[in-house]
């Protein structure tokens, strides 16, 4: 993996992007920003689970009218989230937060995953309750959760705390995937 | 007291050195400020595409601006009140920023919007006309987003 990382750092476009005044920046910007379309919506959608805003609107109301919106935020935040990787691939390999991250993002999608084999699949009998089932109310709530982990976990990305290139405990050197010849 | 001064005595404040001399205080802050522009994003934008006729249009816009009101007041609260402690931790260099003074000027003229006019058109008894509703929309988000793409780029200019 930490070869592929630093193939994929050595093809031009990954250091174009790298390099770029403007390119980075405005991809970045896209990334953030799109915050609110996505993770905004879905933020709606588990207090609506919640039973904590919007209960006049049914369930199916929110997934099938909103869902349009935040699959398209969830599109630019991959596609800017992966060229962002793209552009700095072998630090946030070796970055702590990035892995959590992941880590988060995958507990998320078995979240709305398992949510979707389960509870939704009787959404006709609580759609309209103000307060749902407790299985939805739980999957609101760790959505809630992880999104929030997800969100911190990006923004630390950012800090050198425990790059590679600097020396770290042994549980950070493991964590992080650190080698001798990355540092 | 004139502007500069005022920031650099910002800057000197209790608050201000106990963040910018900690490690992770303002990464965290940061980080609480980006969550609640998230949720403020998402109950701005629900209320804004129903008011273009997008999104949950099944709904009066008086139900659902009254539905996210209260979550929108909260999310605001959170970044207003991070938003203090970042400006203070770096109040010299948010002076000299440019993109700073752009963020802060949408800003005022966002919330002026947001408590003002949007307010009243959006809890009218009498569903707003199609014109001035779509007139409203394209306003505050035009403004939210002003505000955002400004403070992201108070991070990219020195």
């Amino acid at each position: 993996m930490l070869q592929f990382c630093e193939w994929l750092a050595a093809t031009p476009g990954s250091i174009a992007l790298h390099e770029s005044l403007y390119m980075y920046p405005l991809v970045e910007s896209a990334h953030v920003l799109t915050l609110c379309l996505f993770v905004g919506m879905s933020v709606l959608l588990d207090l609506r689970l919640l039973g904590l805003a919007l209960r006049p609107v049914p369930l199916t109301d929110i997934t099938r009218r909103l869902m349009p919106w935040m699959i398209a935020g969830f599109v630019v935040m991959v596609v800017t989230g992966l060229l962002l990787f793209y552009a700095i691939p072998v630090r946030s390999y070796q970055n702590v937060f990035f892995r959590l991250k992941v880590i988060f993002l995958i507990l998320a999608g078995l979240n709305a995953w398992t949510f979707h084999r389960t509870v939704y699949r009787q959404v006709d009998q609580w759609d309209r309750d103000a307060r749902p089932p407790g299985r939805a109310r739980a999957a609101g709530a760790a959505s809630l959760v992880l999104w929030a982990c997800i969100i911190i976990a990006g923004r630390m990305i950012a800090y050198n705390w425990f790059d590679c290139d600097i020396p770290q405990s042994p549980f950070i050197t493991w964590a992080a995937g650190c080698t001798p010849r990355a540092s | 007291m004139d502007l500069v001064a005022f920031a650099e005595w910002c800057s000197t404040t209790r608050i201000a050195l106990a963040i910018s001399e900690s490690t992770w205080a303002f990464a965290v802050i940061e980080s609480v400020h980006l969550l609640g522009l998230a949720a403020l994003g998402g109950t701005v934008l629900v209320v804004d595409l129903r008011l273009l006729e997008l999104g949950l249009t099944r709904h009066p816009v008086r139900v659902l601006a009254r539905e996210v009101w209260k979550w929108q007041t909260l999310a605001l609260a959170v970044m207003l009140a991070t938003g203090v402690l970042l400006f203070l931790s770096e109040a010299t260099k948010c002076y000299y920023s440019t993109p700073f003074w752009v963020k802060m000027g949408a800003l005022l003229v966002s919330l002026a919007f947001l408590f003002t006019v949007k307010r009243r058109v959006v809890f009218a008894e009498q569903a707003p006309g199609r014109g001035v509703a779509a007139l409203v929309a394209v306003v505050s988000l035009a403004l939210w987003f002003t505000v955002g793409a400004g403070g992201r780029w108070i991070g990219f200019s020195g």
